[in-house]
């Protein structure tokens, strides 16, 4: 992972970002003492963080929404660069899994349109990124993500249940907003049907899901049902089990309400940094 | 949900509605926890209901009883799928369904608990037109419900101004949305997101109370109000 080109990428898409980030000597400078020699697993988290200084305080409501759908098509653009090369790898069998990928890649094509005409329309500049700017490797983490279809599953399910956490937690920055925010939800949903159905394929292919774990269309407590320690960031949190302080759990005298059940029965928000953390090595 | 400080909250509500101050930032001061305290108390007795219809209420708590009112329907359907399964319900069939009968009446328990005495009460449904014993019939009407339900909270979270009830519809109506996804590939594999359910921006629907309700309402004896409801 290089910094400076990262800086650079995304100066070209915002040119005050350097602004936001003091100086790049300072932005530099605070990522060195957060990272310092860390392990490469670490990166995303001080990378996040720096973002977050960037991006994260924007003054005025229509910045705030503006940002808000930026960050939106950020994702977008990340699942939908990862679906294209998904369909082109050649390793997603022919037949009912091909077409459903295929029919995922072309709804997340869509976002990307959407998103990008609705920031158009309310006055912002539209982040713009290419196929180049990614590494759905992650790194080196996912080296066989287009070779291995189990992996590639896998992936794929990550970003779909992270899509709906970021979504979830993005809501209360368009609440200003009716149109932004109703069509936030519009894609929220989606992005919810795509996890889903990604995880029955899983249920069905079974590679990559740990012993003893069963992949359900919902999120049972924390378990991502993959075996990888490096998607866990997107499933801390969705074992919560109270929600706005009632205890969800066998409410009610029900006792088919177990943990799992309650966890399952409600998904989970991540803020900006979480996410910001989790996609920032998929980026080149 | 009831202390004996929500009286002063709901005081304080009405006052700072007459003087025009901005709901919103009061909202904001008063944080979330208050807030679900004073609306519990705010609309504990509904004036309108009678035997035969129900009032949502307004505001806030209206949205909630709203979701309310659709997550009892919820429930009550899939309790009925479970407890006489349609003929032919595969064992992985009985699994998924029994997991969105717990999600549905967690909804509904959830609900009726944080609305506390704002709750509207328990509605009687009306499933006369669902042959339970068949497979068609049950996951025909669990898709028609999963769809509706989807796009009821999405279409509610403009009306919601408390963040936190956003943020807690959204926290459910994902998952309606894989609920919807697995029905509909239970149905016919690959439909999870077809173009019935998405429009050419391969966006989910939103629809108004009232719409939601226009359907809704045919599986619910008793006649919902939703005149008080926010409409924008």
């Amino acid at each position: 992972m290089n910094l400076q080109n990262i800086l650079s990428e995304i100066e070209k898409k915002d040119p005050e970002v350097l602004q936001k980030l003091d100086t790049r000597r300072n932005a530099m400078k605070d990522f060195a003492r957060v990272s310092g020699k860390v392990a490469i697993a670490s990166i995303p988290f001080a990378l996040g963080s720096m973002f977050k200084k960037a991006y994260g305080s924007p003054t005025s409501p229509s910045d705030i929404v503006i940002d808000t759908l930026n960050f939106a098509l950020t994702l977008e653009y990340i699942e939908a660069n990862f679906y294209v090369k998904a369909v082109a790898s050649g390793i997603i069998p022919t037949g009912q899994a091909l077409t459903d990928i295929t029919l995922i890649r072309d709804h997340e094509n869509a976002h990307v349109a959407f998103l990008t005409a609705a920031i158009t329309a309310a006055g912002g500049t539209p982040v713009s990124f290419k196929a180049a700017d990614f590494d759905f490797t992650a790194h080196g983490n996912f080296p066989t993500v287009f070779s291995d279809y189990g992996l590639l599953l896998a992936v794929a399910q990550t970003f779909e249940d992270t899509g709906v956490r970021a979504y979830k937690g993005q809501a209360g920055n368009l609440i200003s907003n009716n149109d932004y925010l109703t069509a936030a939800l519009q894609i929220h949903s989606v992005e919810a049907r795509h996890a889903a159905h990604i995880r029955s394929m899983r249920y069905t292919n079974g590679s990559l899901v740990p012993a003893g774990v069963v992949v359900k269309p919902w999120i049972t407590l924390n378990q991502s049902g993959i075996d990888s320690p490096a998607v866990q960031p997107s499933y801390n949190g969705e074992e919560t089990v109270s929600q706005a302080n009632v205890p969800i759990t066998g409410i009610g005298g029900n006792a088919f309400i177990t943990a799992e059940a309650a966890s399952e029965a409600f998904d989970e928000p991540l803020d900006k940094e979480a996410i910001l953390g989790i996609v920032t090595p998929f980026f080149a | 949900m009831q202390t004996n400080e929500s009286p002063n909250n709901v005081v304080q509500l009405t006052e700072s509605m007459k003087t025009g101050f901005s709901r919103r930032k009061f909202l904001g001061i008063v944080g979330a926890s208050s807030i679900l305290l004073a609306t519990a108390a705010s609309c504990k007795k509904h004036p309108h209901d009678d035997d035969d219809s129900v009032d949502l209420g307004s505001g806030d708590p209206g949205i909630l009883n709203y979701a309310y009112a659709l997550e009892q329907l919820e429930a009550a359907f899939y309790i009925q799928v479970v407890t006489s399964p349609y003929a032919g319900m595969t064992m992985s069939e009985m699994s998924y369904l029994s997991d969105v009968r717990n999600h549905e009446v967690a909804h509904r328990e959830f609900f009726k608990a944080a609305l506390g005495s704002a709750a509207i009460r328990g509605l009687t449904p009306n499933f006369s037109t669902i042959n339970f014993a068949d497979r068609t019939s049950v996951l025909g009407t669990a898709k028609a419900f999963e769809d509706l339900g989807v796009t009821a909270y999405n279409g509610a979270g403009k009306l919601l101004v408390n963040v936190d009830y956003l943020t807690l519809a959204g926290k459910i109506v994902s998952v309606e949305a894989r609920h919807a996804a697995t029905i509909r590939d239970m149905i016919n594999p690959g439909t999870f997101a077809d173009s019935t359910a998405l429009d050419m921006n391969a966006l989910d629907g939103a629809r108004t109370p009232n719409e939601v309700l226009a359907i809704a309402g045919m599986y619910i004896k008793e006649k919902i109000n939703a005149s008080h409801l926010p409409t924008s």
